[in-house]
């Protein structure tokens, strides 16, 4: 079964249910740290540990965080709503409940627009909810720290009780073959916009943004069919390749006759497909009650109006304005946003680079070390200043393109800006014409021959005396004017 | 006839992670019975329109700034744990769900 | 020099004020009190002598400004004590020593109050009669071979036999008002709000609330306004300042009345109590007319099924907040021998830490949080609740104060009621439901009905918890401490 002939027989239905890890200082109930990679069990107290006695109290910048994040996603806010216990047992879960949000969530439906090649899809937003993460679970023993065949497991409650925002789609249907590209099309834009808002890093590879992926399919005209979750989707591409494999699955399965089981399975980075995973998701009753330890939420109307006012602008249209004013293609954009370059780039021309510039750095070089170094562009070590300089520097002569490059090397390893670099490592071009003057004569009088031939006409022979002028000014004068030089000298 | 029988109460033992002997499934099931029965007079009142109370204190909006407090030392946070390793505590293997 | 043990908090204070005598003294004689009695009592779960003169010292060398510096006192063993064992009176939590103090012991010790040791209590707090604790029941010191009402019956019995002047308890359906009834002493639930739940180890968290024991309302009055006010750590604590409770329990003890409402329950009357109950009710009644307390009949119709909505609430918390002891991160771990599953370990642990009455609740609330029942039981019961506040409103639209017997019947022998888990719960049915409902209210002596101890409940509306001690004081003024026969 390959996935065209899924598509053909069968429609998609998918939703995507995607945690994001709020960036606050502190826990959401406790005045713990969040910082990720400390020492386990170092950034807990009796709250997020649980301890018999302990009481939760919220924390306003993580019930902010997710009003905004609806706010931004077009959602209805709440005027009154509580938190909620989910009950089950999980040696992650401290106090073996959850405090979570269950049929009052602060935000509900609401919206995003995303756009697939062109095409803009609307996916509507059922709910925005608070509640707390668990902790980590390392599992010893068995094969690459899976649960599976595990002697014992150790537990580090760091992460316990860190905010998290749950923001669950309505079904989207509709979407036929682009459904897997539809899929990761919303979770960049949800990534982008939740960046944009500063409330979370959403770095897919930390965690700080998970997503879970809904599919069902059934054939044209008849009724949506069993849906399944796939959790462990880790990545953008992941998340395509998780739709895509699912949908082909289905198929393959309902082709012979088979049924969907609404179940959870787990997607394999390596293998590319989909295994049965928990069960516990389905199996258990939660028994879901309000927390009676935290008084209800009711945000005011004139802090929820206020916070509406000061959004920032939509990712989606910044792109559109600066893909304007860059004048660059679509396509190209999307390579910038990909990238995460956006910003850069645009604080690189408000430093006074011209925009191809300032996106040629970014996206080449620069984009080239991070990729290799494994860290976000914006860390790379140039700052959008500095590449304005390097930039301005090219344009006035004194550095050529290979230069500029060594130049740019220097700054990412902290030697100082362009112009310090440049002295101290020597590189500027020559263009004092009296040295490059006297390098010409000196090329000439030491190739008598290859001269005479451009004397005859030979133009094309001149380069031998380029390549000669550039190796005795080790490559910092500027080829095309030696090459002029070398021609006038020369009667041409 | 019975508000709860001995199957749900062992179901609901399971739910709740107790190991419970057949003696007190008997004895349970019995005093629960009287149990349910008794407080299954709350549905004799009328409330359909009446809101719930899950708070007496009328009280909304409780919170707390963003300020990082001091935390346990690992030390302290592991005194009590039964077993432990590597800084963290120990367990015995985890039910494998995906069998 | 008179018996230190002997002495109220006021007058142990006084002593150690004036320098008549220091707190280690004060302390020791406690201490030695305990030594001596403790054993057929059985109110302590742990003594920490050391802890107590170590503190006690402190007091004499520092400043004794505040009302209760040098004064000892006994703290229910379900309230955390930083590095003092604190077992909830289960084996589940045997040998756990919290990291961190509750927010009412850091007030204590910031009042100079001196910790003698933890009491003992039915297990988490779940029951009437202390039978219920995995260590032992303790017994009334009126008479050895009854109960001394529960949950609190540690403090409560601690208190009678004069092993300590004050107690911290903590009522979440009558835990602290009957042991106080059975065992002739004072005990004060606070409104739901007005002292901090944070370390208290969570039964019913809707429903939980600290408060204090003493043998006069004054010595009460005084403990409740140490440990009163607002606490950032408890979302549910009432950010307002703490009603004059001490000055109206000094009005009170005046001995006029004169104006105040005291309104009379209608369904309580006659309901279940005990004749002798009844008569010392009714005597007490008389005696408050006589100081100029006018009485007036309320009705509370939906106080008929308090009990069955709280033993519908409880639990369903319980359920919950006991989910925790699972012997990951404290306490007991039962068979973990290499061989099992953490699940069948849990399950273990669970049935091997809990006692029959703990677990009864835990699958009681189960079922009622089942996603089938939740609406016809924890849901209803929760509509109920908003009917009982609206009785006790319309109430307080009329009287004052309501008042009623604290519990049906006297201290009973052992093993009476532990056969059938309901008969237990009826206990509770005149003290239920002032906590459905959030509000104050107190237990003070009524009298003796066969040479056992009666109590008198006086309920306030919530924040009004002045109001309850200026009566509780006034009554007292008429009847009197009562002293147990010597032990
Ligand atoms: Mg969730
Ligand atoms: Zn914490």
């Amino acid at each position: 079964m390959t996935y065209e002939d899924a598509v053909a027989t069968y429609e998609p239905v998918i939703g995507l249910e995607t945690h994001v890890e709020l960036g606050t200082n502190t826990k959401m109930f406790c005045g713990c740290p969040t910082d990720f990679g400390a020492e386990p069990n170092t950034q807990v107290c009796p709250v997020c540990l649980g301890l018999p006695g302990s009481l939760p109290v919220a924390n306003r910048a993580g019930i902010e965080a997710t009003i905004r994040i609806g706010l931004a996603l077009n959602c209805d806010i709440a005027e009154w709503c509580r938190m909620a216990r989910k009950n089950y047992f999980y040696p992650d879960m401290p106090k073996n409940f959850q405090i979570s949000q269950y049929d009052e969530p602060l935000c509900t439906d609401g919206y995003v627009d995303v756009d697939v090649d062109g095409e803009t899809v609307r996916i509507g937003i059922e709910r925005v909810h608070l509640e707390e993460d668990t902790g980590k679970t390392l599992h010893v023993g068995g094969a690459t720290g899976r649960i599976h065949g595990a002697t014992e497991s150790l537990v580090d409650y760091n992460r316990a009780g860190i905010p998290l925002v749950e923001i669950v789609t309505k079904p989207v249907p509709g979407t036929g073959d682009r459904a897997p590209e539809v899929a990761r099309a919303y979770v960049t834009e949800l990534r982008d916009i939740i960046r944009s808002l500063g409330v979370s890093d959403v770095r897919m590879e930390q965690g700080s943004l998970r997503c879970d992926v809904n599919t069902s399919l059934n054939r044209p005209g008849e009724e949506w069919g069993t849906r399944t979750e796939t959790k462990n989707v880790n990545s953008l591409r992941s998340v395509e390749r998780a739709v895509r494999s699912e949908i082909v699955r289905q198929a393959a399965l309902l082709d012979g006759g088979g049924k969907i089981v609404q179940e959870t399975r787990h997607f394999s980075e390596d293998t590319g497909d989909t295994r049965p995973g928990r069960s516990k998701e389905t199996a258990t009753d939660y028994r879901y009650f309000p927390e009676p330890d935290l008084v209800p939420i009711a945000p005011d109307p004139a802090w929820v109006a206020e916070l509406r006012a000061a959004l920032p602008e939509r990712p989606s249209a910044k792109r559109a304005r600066l893909r304007e004013q860059w004048g660059i293609s679509e396509t190209d954009m999307q390579s910038v946003a990909n990238a995460g370059a956006v910003e850069l780039i645009e604080e690189t021309i408000a430093a006074g680079a011209p925009a191809a510039g300032a996106r040629k750095w970014w996206l080449g070089e620069l984009a080239r070390r991070a990729n290799e170094t494994g860290v976000e562009l914006a860390d790379v070590g140039a700052t959008p200043a500095q590449v304005a300089a390097l930039q301005r520097l090219v344009d006035d002569g004194k550095l050529t393109d290979k230069l500029a490059r060594a130049v740019l090397e220097g700054v990412v390893a902290g030697e100082g800006d362009p112009t310090e670099v440049m002295a101290a490592r020597g590189l500027e071009v020559v263009s004092d014409t009296a040295a490059r003057a006297a390098a010409v004569d000196e090329a000439i009088a030491a190739n008598p021959d290859i001269a005479a031939k451009v004397r005859d006409g030979k133009v094309a022979a001149a380069g031998a005396l380029v390549g000669a002028v550039m190796k005795s000014t080790r490559g910092q004068a500027d080829a095309k004017t030696v090459r002029e030089l070398i021609l006038s000298r020369l009667g041409q | 006839m019975a508000a709860i029988s001995r199957d749900e109460v062992a179901h609901l033992a399971r739910l709740s992670r107790l190991a419970v002997t057949e003696r007190e499934l008997d004895q349970f099931a019995g005093q629960l019975d009287v149990i349910l029965q008794a407080v299954a007079r709350v549905g004799e009142v009328a409330a359909d329109d009446i809101p719930p109370t899950s708070h007496s204190v009328p009280l909304t909006n409780v919170y707390r700034d963003d300020v990082v407090q001091p935390c346990l030392t690992q030390a302290e946070a592991l005194s009590g744990a039964p077993d432990q390793a590597e800084g963290r505590f120990r367990v015995p293997r985890i039910l494998d769900e995906e069998d | 020099m008179t018996d230190l043990t002997r002495m109220s908090a006021v007058e142990l204070a006084g002593l150690i004020k004036r320098g008549e005598a220091s707190a280690v003294e004060v302390a020791t004689a406690h201490l030695d009190r305990i030594e001596a009695v403790d054993d057929r009592v059985h109110a302590f779960l742990h003594v920490d002598r050391e802890g107590a003169l170590r503190k006690a010292a402190d007091v004499d060398k520092s400043d004794k400004s505040g009302p209760l510096a040098g004064v000892p006192i006994a703290v229910k063993d379900v309230i955390a004590t930083k590095g003092v064992p604190t077992t909830a009176a289960s084996k589940i939590l045997e040998g756990w020593r919290p990291p961190y103090d509750a927010t009412i012991v850091e007030r204590l010790k910031r009042a100079g109050l001196v910790t003698l040791g933890k009491t003992n209590m039915d297990e988490f707090a779940m029951g009437s009669s202390t039978e219920y604790s995995a260590y032992g029941p303790t017994n009334n010191p009126w008479d050895l071979r009854r109960i001394p009402g529960g949950s609190g019956g540690g403090s409560a019995a601690a208190i009678a036999a004069y092993e300590a002047p004050l107690a911290i308890g903590t009522d979440t359906g009558g835990s602290i008002r009957q042991p106080g009834a059975v065992t002739g002493t004072v005990g004060a639930k606070p409104t739901y709000g007005g002292t901090s739940r944070y370390g208290l180890i969570a039964f019913s968290s809707s429903l939980d609330t600290p408060g204090p024991c003493a043998r006069t309302v004054e010595d009460a009055a005084l403990l409740h306004s140490v440990i009163a006010g607002h606490d950032p750590r408890d979302s549910t604590s009432i950010p307002q300042p703490v009603p004059d409770v001490v000055g109206a329990a000094r009005r009170g003890a005046g001995g006029d009345l004169s104006g105040v409402q005291l309104g009379l329950v209608r369904e309580f009357a006659g309901d279940g109590s005990e004749p002798g109950v009844q008569a010392a009710f009714r005597d007490a009644l008389e005696a408050l007319v006589k100081l100029g307390a006018e009485v007036v009949e309320v009705s509370c119709p939906h106080f008929a099924y308090a009990l069955p909505a709280y033993y519908l609430i409880a639990p369903s918390e319980c359920s919950s907040n006991l989910a925790r002891f699972d012997g990951v991160r404290y306490g007991l771990r039962v068979g973990d021998d290499g061989t099992r599953s953490l699940e069948d370990v849990m399950s273990l642990t669970r049935e091997a830490g809990f006692g029959p009455e703990v677990k009864r609740r835990i699958i009681l609330g189960t079922y009622a949080l089942s996603s089938g029942y939740y609406d016809a039981y924890y849901g209803q019961a929760q509509k109920v609740r908003t009917l009982i506040t609206r009785d006790f409103q319309a109430a307080f639209d009329k009287a004052d104060v309501l008042v009623s017997p604290t519990t049906p019947f006297v201290a009973f022998p052992f093993g009476s009621r532990t056969s059938d888990p309901y008969q237990m719960y009826l206990a509770d049915l005149f003290t239920i439901p002032t906590n459905l409902y959030g509000g104050p209210a107190i237990s003070v002596p009524a009298g003796l009905s066969d040479g056992l101890p009666v109590g008198f409940q006086v309920m306030a509306p919530t924040m009004a918890d002045d109001r309850m001690y200026r009566v509780a004081a006034a009554l007292e003024s008429v009847v009197g401490t009562l002293t147990p026969p010597a032990l």
